[in-house]
């Protein structure tokens, strides 16, 4: 691992894959404890739409996915914000809309057209510095507004109707939430693609979860956790010659499966001892 | 006439256009202890959203401590059907409590010793000051409930509110729940919600039947227009419930005719 270092875009990489585990420890801490992973998964597939999009009206291309993201992120927080367990089919809807609907504007787009892989697993063996400013920007905007919003957050999280009673303004918060959460995720998308987006915003936090007694702890845990998993996923795709994104969402994955082999057992072991 | 509360007059509310409460007046009086109780979908939950300040009614005035409940949220503490919170949720009991202590005006505090204080203080009168540092999910749902009391009780509430309070709890559990709320009863207001018409606590002073109209009664006793109120029925021939009860200190009902 240390001789790969030697290289720029394996330095790139690695700092690439740690910002992700960053900014989706954070993200995927609050997605997975209010139960919208669905709703992220709509964001991240719907954003191709605003790829193809931009594409086809001869759009900059971040501004113009980032304001599609945004719109249908806000969509689809206003059909979640009541009913936060019954909006599952809407989201369906537009995830399986923007998909189409950036598919066919990327048909219709004369010449270039941009590969699906390459925003499905992203290349995070080419990612530029200029990126990597980008990501650590958001990081540290991540945990500023963490840090600032703390208490409020836990509350509408914890438990939406007694944080209304406490004077937490809970829609424009539940409002705020996604709307970082689509910038985060089609930044990050960028960078290391949709998939390994979708993994790390879950796995690191679910894993973590039983074991954290705060919110903060399951951030920290989860960053740390999903960059273990980004270096050694790394580590295997320039040993073995694999692709990189899959490499760490396998790497992820096995730590996810031994995670619930070890929880079983501890169960077992506790039902013994009664 | 006892000083009132809570002051709900001519209060209707409707869902989608299906009135849910109809003409609904009630007064709750300092020191009470009342039973709402009413089928499902009566409207009990949606009278406590109202007095809570959570919905608003459609027409009619609720007044808590003479203004909008908006405006009383520190001095209403509300404890939720334990239903409804996640309990795999990473946060601690002593956490739990210290959310009770947002507040509207200054809603960034630290987490300062005397607001630890405070919030130990609560969970001590509860007796589960011990499980303080533990997570949520790690307790049974009787011990749950009590930590949920405690954060209703931090900001020093003068009316407690609570949504089907016994759901999930053993009967031993119960038993305990119903000794307690007799003992805040003695410098709280209560209010009980619970869709069990026969098991309400016998230190119940009064009794409010919902179901669409409010029938309150003073007395803590179920009569028979209450029970027309909840079953519905123009002759004992199509009505298909039947009370049974026996002697105190299990509470006897009037006949159903």
């Amino acid at each position: 691992m240390i001789e790969a270092l030697q290289f720029e875009f394996m330095r790139h990489a690695l700092l690439a894959g740690l910002l992700a585990s960053l900014i989706c420890g954070i993200m995927g801490t609050l997605v997975v404890v209010n139960r919208i992973v669905f709703l992220s998964g709509g964001i991240a597939h719907a954003a191709y739409g605003g790829i193809g999009l931009s594409l086809y009206m001869g759009w900059p291309h971040l501004p113009g996915t980032l304001g599609f993201s945004l719109a249908s992120a806000m969509v689809m927080a206003a059909v979640s914000v009541n009913t936060r367990h019954r909006a599952d089919t809407i989201v369906g809807v537009i995830w399986a809309l923007g998909m189409a609907f950036g598919i066919i504007m990327v048909d219709l787009t004369p010449g270039y057209n941009v590969d699906l892989m390459s925003y499905l697993f992203g290349s995070i063996l080419t990612v530029p510095a200029a990126d990597l400013w980008i990501m650590l920007g958001i990081g540290l905007g991540l945990i500023l507004l963490v840090t600032l919003y703390y208490q409020d957050l836990l509350a509408l999280s914890y438990d939406e109707e007694f944080a209304r009673l406490r004077g937490v303004p809970v829609t424009v918060l539940y409002f705020t939430l996604i709307g970082i959460l689509a910038i985060a995720i089609v930044m990050v998308i960028q960078v290391v693609g949709l998939i390994l987006v979708i993994a790390l915003l879950t796995i690191p936090p679910y894993i973590v979860e039983r074991h954290a007694k705060s919110l903060l702890h399951m951030m920290a845990g989860s960053a740390v956790l999903g960059a273990v998993f980004t270096m050694g996923g790394l580590w295997l795709a320039y040993q073995w010659n694999l692709t990189s994104g899959a490499a760490i969402i396998m790497v992820a994955g096995g730590g996810f499966i031994i995670s619930e082999l070890a929880q079983l057992s501890r169960r077992r072991h506790i039902h013994k001892l009664q | 006439m006892p000083e009132s509360i809570v002051q709900i007059e001519d209060v209707s509310f409707a869902y989608n256009g299906e009135t849910v409460l109809k003409d609904v007046n009630m007064d709750i009086h300092r020191g009470d202890y009342i039973a709402m109780i009413g089928p499902n979908g009566g409207g009990k939950t949606t009278l406590l959203k109202l007095i809570l300040g959570l919905l608003k009614p459609h027409r009619g005035t609720i007044r808590v401590n003479g203004g909008p409940p908006s405006q009383a949220a520190a001095s209403i503490g509300y404890v939720p059907q334990n239903a409804h919170i996640n309990n795999s949720f990473p946060i601690t009991v002593l956490d739990v409590v210290l959310m009770g202590m947002l507040d509207r005006q200054k809603r960034r505090f630290r987490k300062n010793t005397v607001r630890r204080q405070e919030a130990l203080a609560a969970l001590e009168q509860l007796d589960m000051a011990d499980a303080s540092d533990k997570k949520i999910g790690e307790l049974s749902g009787g011990q749950r409930q009590r930590v949920f009391i405690a954060r209703a009780l931090v900001t020093r509430p003068q009316l407690l509110l609570f949504d089907e309070p016994t759901s999930g709890i053993d009967t031993k559990g119960q038993a305990d729940f119903y000794f307690l709320l007799k003992e805040l009863n003695k410098t709280i207001t209560i209010l009980v919600v619970s869709h069990d018409l026969l098991v309400i606590s016998r230190f119940v002073k009064s009794v409010a039947c919902v179901n669409k109209v409010l029938h309150y009664h003073d007395q803590a006793e179920i009569t028979g227009d209450m029970l027309e109120t909840m079953y519905p029925c123009t002759g004992e021939d199509v009505c298909p419930v039947e009370l049974v009860a026996h002697g105190l200190p299990h509470r006897v009902l009037q006949a159903h005719d």
